[in-house]
């Protein structure tokens, strides 16, 4: 009984040895992640700016030519968060916002109407780790930039439902205490120009003024340049 | 007699601490809801916020409860289909102990905000490797219990959790990939949208493989042996278990739809998804046809109850899966909570209740001794029904709700709802939402209470038989 084949010579194979089972998982367990994820890498449709340019700020500028981001100026194109917008998104990474905003606007009238243009892949080329998320709690926030005043923000994040009476947002009182620390912040913007962020010499020493500062002025610094780097084009479409 | 052919007491500290993470974790669960419906309850403490108590809600009921469920259950059902002991008891132990301490690692670090930000994956890089040191040790242990077996071939159970182990690897691995800043800080070496795809090729397989493949693999076992029938069909489990290896890796892709990742790569993780009914139905099927002639034991066997219920939900949440991937559902579903019901609907009712299943079902067998009461058994069976029922129900209705509102156009043409309206009209589900996870709560405590008397009547016998045989 136990010497006949039930299935195929392969499946009763694999059932009697286990190594050979294994080898057979370890093959068929990679092909879905291969054939969606390696491509990512180098298709040159994934990212639009291969096609424009100009929604990235120094898109082919060789490494030893950037330019500071000191230079850069609103509309220049996507380019890496400075000291204090970095310092900001640790912030929010650590308060875990992604939670309940979305930065990932869908490319629907409503949504549209209702945060602005449709998301780009290159707008999130340096975001380590991206911060997309998977759910509208609240509102998406990935053009939230530039729509309140610095305030309004400040306001927001200590009580927020003094100035949205609907919202179910905690109260973040701390921000305003706690403080960023320089050194530190140094060593983040070291590890991400390490995995591929373009910062020059200059713009890593910019950490050391960022030192002192709030996390609230961070947050909101952070929050204010989102969705404000590249200067979208109505009637382009980015994405063919 | 048993005792000393297979090594089982690694695997009863596992189940106990399988029960305590349940309660834990729906516990944490149970509040971070509530802070949904009663903002106050963040209390202005940053430790206790939503944004930091939810990555441990999912941490404690998936790698907690779930990893010590999982454990448990290989360890056992590895043994007794292969008539032989554990490869290495001493290495289970080292699996339970640094599990544990991974786990009291996450209920540190994850309310002091020290995370990766990468659902179901946050806890930062020190204990990343932790994590895969003690999973590759478990793997380890049950290929090696695999080889050393006294049968001929391998049962099916062991596919699945085998299956399991190797995905996980993958997938912790490179979605782990980081560069650490300091102690307590990495950014992940992917940015935007690749980050996205392989954070979600991950999130979706934690669910294919940790949630499904390996609690598949608890199915195949304490089914037939709770049932006391042979499992329906072997020709359907190999079909299913082969098409489910090769095919759910693909889905994550399905949680970008319409979003900055190419449309190409949406459509194929659509594709595959929908093609997924078929050999997720073809595990349900088996379960509950494993029943079939013997229907009437769910009359009395509230244990295999829990079991057929577990099989209902997941035939069901792995229908609306399919459906929520396809596209033109996806842009309603997307973003709201009917993706949050979802996951409930499959990890209350399918994850949580066959775990609760082959729990009782262990225990007994464990510590030679029935359930201290079967009542309370069933009084556990309907709070985790009626709970998973109002707690999906209420979601179903806020998602289905929030996607319409966003959408609304009024008759001028302009945006019906403000976003805080939506906020707003969310409030009823929001409380009926976390008044059903108290009710799911609830009857995790009766179940330690349950376990626990178990466990003490099943030592004072064993005492009183001592006594009477040195008398």
């Amino acid at each position: 009984m136990a010497d006949k084949i039930h299935s195929t010579k392969l499946q009763d194979k694999a059932e009697r040895n286990v190594f050979v089972m294994f080898v057979l998982l370890l093959v068929t367990l990679s092909v879905g992640g291969l054939v969606e994820i390696v491509p990512l890498f180098y298709l040159d449709d994934t990212m639009e700016h291969n096609k424009h340019p100009e929604i990235v700020w120094q898109a082919n500028v060789a490494k030893a030519d950037r330019k500071d981001l000191s230079t850069w100026k609103t509309g220049d194109g996507v380019r890496p968060y400075t000291a204090l917008e970095q310092a900001g998104r640790d912030i929010y990474i650590r308060e875990g916002c992604y939670l309940c905003h979305s930065q990932q606007i869908r490319p629907f009238r409503d949504e549209a109407e209702r945060y602005g243009h449709y998301s780009l892949a290159s707008e999130s080329m340096y975001d380590h780790p991206f911060q997309w998320g998977s759910k509208r709690t609240g509102p998406d926030l990935a053009r939230v930039g530039g729509k309140y005043s610095d305030e309004w923000h400040v306001q927001h994040m200590l009580a927020p439902r003094s100035v949205v009476p609907e919202s179910v947002m905690p109260n973040y009182p701390w921000l305003m205490e706690n403080t960023v620390d320089g050194k530190q912040l140094e060593r983040n913007l070291k590890g991400l120009r390490m995995i591929g962020v373009p910062y020059t010499d200059a713009d890593i020493a910019t950490a050391a003024d960022v030192d002192g500062k709030s996390e609230m002025e961070a947050l909101v610094a952070y929050l204010q340049v989102l969705g404000t780097m590249a200067n979208l084009k109505e009637g382009v479409d980015y994405r063919e | 007699m048993e005792e000393t052919k297979y090594d089982f007491d690694v695997i009863r500290w596992f189940s106990i601490m399988a029960v305590v993470y349940l309660v834990v974790g729906t516990l944490v669960g149970t509040f971070i809801a509530s802070q949904l419906a009663w903002p106050f309850l963040n209390f202005d403490i940053a430790e206790l916020t939503f944004g930091r108590l939810r990555p441990l809600h999912t941490n404690a009921v998936i790698f907690a409860f779930g990893g010590c469920t999982l454990f448990a259950t290989a360890f056992y059902s590895v043994q007794r289909t292969g008539g032989t002991s554990l490869w290495s008891p001493k290495m289970a132990w080292f699996t339970f102990w640094g599990w544990n301490l991974i786990i009291v690692a996450a209920v540190i670090t994850l309310p002091l905000g020290i995370t990766q930000s990468k659902e179901y994956a946050e806890l930062e890089w020190p204990i990343d490797l932790a994590i895969a040191v003690v999973w590759l040790s478990f793997g380890l242990n049950f290929i090696m219990t695999i080889a050393k077996r006294k049968t001929s071939h391998i049962y099916v159970s062991n596919w699945f959790f085998m299956g399991m182990f190797v995905m996980i690897t993958y997938l912790h691995v490179v979605n782990s990939l980081a560069i650490p800043v300091s102690l307590f800080k990495s950014y992940s070496i992917f940015s935007g949208v690749q980050d996205a795809m392989i954070q979600w090729w991950w999130g979706h397989n934690a669910v294919g493989f940790y949630l499904t493949a390996g609690f598949l693999g608890i199915m195949y076992y304490f089914v037939p042996k709770q049932a006391n029938r042979p499992i329906f069909s072997y020709r359907l489990s190999v079909l299913h278990f082969w098409a489910l290896m090769f095919g759910y890796v693909w889905l994550g892709a399905h949680h970008l739809q319409y979003t900055a990742l190419p449309d190409w790569t949406g459509s194929v993780g659509a594709a595959i998804s929908l093609a997924m009914i078929i050999p997720s139905w073809g595990g349900a099927i088996n379960g509950m046809m494993t029943l079939s002639g013997a229907w009437d034991k769910l009359r009395e066997d509230y244990i295999l109850r829990f079991m057929i219920m577990s099989l209902a939900f997941y035939a069901m949440s792995t229908f609306e899966g399919p459906v929520m991937s396809a596209k033109s559902v996806n842009a309603l579903s997307h973003y709201t909570d009917w993706t949050v019901g979802h996951v409930h609907s499959g990890a209350l009712g399918w994850v949580a209740m066959v775990s609760a299943g082959a729990l009782y079902h262990m225990i007994e067998k464990l510590w030679g001794i029935k359930m201290y009461s079967a009542k309370l058994v069933n009084i556990h069976f309907w709070t985790s029904t009626i709970g998973t029922v109002v707690y999906i129900t209420a979601m179903w209705v806020s998602g289905i709700m929030q996607g319409l509102m966003w959408r609304d156009y009024d008759e001028f043409g302009t945006l019906t709802y403000t976003f805080a309206e939506s906020v707003a009209a969310m409030h009823p589900y929001y409380a009926m939402r976390a008044i059903g996870g108290m009710i799911f709560f609830s009857g995790g405590v009766i179940m330690l209470y349950n376990v626990i008397m178990t466990i003490r009547k099943a030592s004072t016998e064993r005492s009183s038989t001592a006594a009477a045989a040195t008398a």
